[in-house]
């Protein structure tokens, strides 16, 4: 054999593309469970929902199941954001091979930018399965495609990076599920995904406008209908802060190393 | 010339315990190096402070010459470690992995060696299995495998033959001394002696977080020879080991 050092030297690239490419495979390998499990969850939210709020209007002029679809499609790009990158790199730390990655010379940025990216991709996946299967009961329009691209890009990279923190975070299962149980599936079902805001009452008119997954959700959806609870650029802007946050918490941490590198 | 590994004054607590106490040692390029001590003496997170896995609290560590905290990059190209425990990742296979850890050091096309490797580590058969699926000498050489996918010059190996058949340990060493006399600067942590008896040219001995003993293997048993309890018999690396442990003067 002819061993490593008589060899021509490596050429070095980046990191990144193999690390987004396994992350992708990660969830690829198990799709019944990453991606058709959420997407039947969320056709059964609009069969069920749908049905019982049948004849009820929203905006004056849509039906609640055309005002539910767009809701439906986000509030699971954003669920399955944050559950790549936390269910990951959760089981990453347990079972103890998150070392490969953290021997490699990948930068903190370039570890962030993977996870995130995959964790968008899965979204959007899912996203779009959503929505194919429930333009079965209605194809909403398509009023602004633009805005819907950019908050569900925008929506799944905050989601994404929570995801992250909450996996860097967590020690154990339990502790996850925790942070998904009771700060990500409230904030996301609170957020307007089954309601316009203006039908509820003042005081909690005025709490939803705390919760920035209300932002993304009006946005997702005023790309549909030309209409939407507040501004998509106010709710851009609000967003957009958002994820410079909650991205800049992540890289902070992963350069860190904080419960990573010891 | 830089030395494959430099450790200057390194220092290392957790909590109430000292790991490492000022810490500094020379291994030089194409050594077999041996680093033993009883379990807590400091071995893996010295291992671990060259990887990058742990910060130390003070003193710097450079591999051939690229500190292990600001030039990571260049350290870590140039650095394989195998690690203590039998871990992987449990959604592929043993190609993918290879694959997967030669694309994290931004190395493509890297298949002909990936084949060379598995040849030589008796993986062939194996390529295309679930990682689950080995058992845990096959996990063992994956490890191995993982850590050589990048072809660094020094290589870390960190109790590589805990609890592996007599047969793969043998297979291994031979590998890996191939790959020493090749140039691959090798560093050993083990609790066989009679292997880092066999193949180290030189030995530090580590106990409660500082360096015992820093000698050739050799020179090591010549010294002990003369304070061999029973005063028969040949000294081995275990005479040495224990004395050095129990207090002995060197």
């Amino acid at each position: 054999m002819k061993h490593g050092l008589n060899r021509p030297p490596l050429e070095y690239g980046s990191g990144f593309p193999t690390l987004l490419y396994k992350e992708v495979k990660r969830f690829y390998k198990v799709a019944f469970q990453t991606v058709a499990a959420p997407v039947l969850t969320a056709v059964l939210y609009l069969m069920i929902f749908g049905h019982v709020l049948e004849g009820r209007e929203v905006y004056g002029r849509l039906s609640y199941t055309a005002f539910l679809i767009p809701g439906l499609v986000m509030m699971s790009v954003l669920q399955n954001a944050f559950a790549n990158t936390s269910s990951s790199l959760i089981q990453s730390k347990v079972t103890g091979n998150l070392v490969f990655v953290l021997l490699s010379p990948l930068s903190h940025f370039e570890f962030y930018a993977a996870y995130v990216l995959a964790a968008v991709f899965r979204g959007v996946v899912v996203g779009l399965g959503v929505f194919l299967i429930t333009a079965w009961y209605g194809l909403p329009s398509l009023e602004y495609p633009l805005w819907i691209l950019t908050f569900a890009f925008l929506g799944a990279a905050i989601l994404g990076s929570l995801g992250l923190v909450a996996g860097i975070w967590a020690d154990k299962y339990d502790q996850l599920a925790a942070f998904q149980n009771f700060i990500i599936m409230p904030a996301t079902m609170l957020s307007g995904v089954f309601y316009s805001i203006h039908s509820l009452p003042p005081a909690w008119q005025v709490v939803s406008h705390f919760n920035p997954f209300f932002y993304m959700i009006d946005g997702f959806r005023y790309g549909f209908f030309g209409v939407s609870d507040i501004s998509p650029w106010s709710s851009l802007a609000i967003v957009a802060c958002f994820f410079v946050v909650v991205s800049a918490i992540a890289l902070r941490l992963l350069q860190k190393g904080y419960k990573l590198r010891h | 010339m830089h030395p494959a590994i430099s450790i200057q004054n390194i220092s290392k607590h957790y909590g109430a315990l000292q790991a490492l106490n000022d810490v500094s040692l020379a291994i030089e390029q194409g050594e077999f190096f041996g680093l033993l001590g009883p379990n807590g003496a400091g071995k893996t997170t010295l291992i671990s402070i060259l990887a990058g896995l742990v910060t130390p609290d003070q003193g710097h560590a450079a591999i051939l010459g690229a500190d292990v905290q600001k030039s990571f990059r260049d350290a870590r190209r140039m650095l394989g470690v195998v690690p203590q425990e039998l871990v992987f990742d449990p959604f592929f296979t043993v190609r993918e992995t290879l694959r997967f850890q030669s694309g994290y050091f931004g190395i493509r096309n890297n298949d002909a060696w990936i084949d060379e490797i598995l040849s030589n580590l008796d993986l062939t058969a194996k390529a295309e299995s679930n990682m689950r699926s080995l058992s845990g000498g096959m996990k063992r050489r994956v490890l191995v495998a993982q850590a050589l996918v990048h072809r660094p010059p020094v290589i870390i190996l960190d109790e590589p033959t805990a609890g592996v058949d007599v047969e793969l340990r043998q297979s291994l060493w031979q590998f890996i001394s191939r790959l020493n006399q090749d140039g691959h600067t090798i560093v050993l942590t083990t609790h066989y002696l009679e292997e880092a008896e066999a193949l180290c040219q030189r030995i530090a001995m580590l106990k409660q977080g500082e360096i015992v003993a820093l000698d050739t293997t050799a020179n090591l048993l010549t010294r002990y020879g003369s304070v061999k309890k029973d005063g028969e018999g040949k000294t081995d690396l275990e005479d040495v080991f224990v004395n050095i442990m129990s207090g002995g003067a060197l």
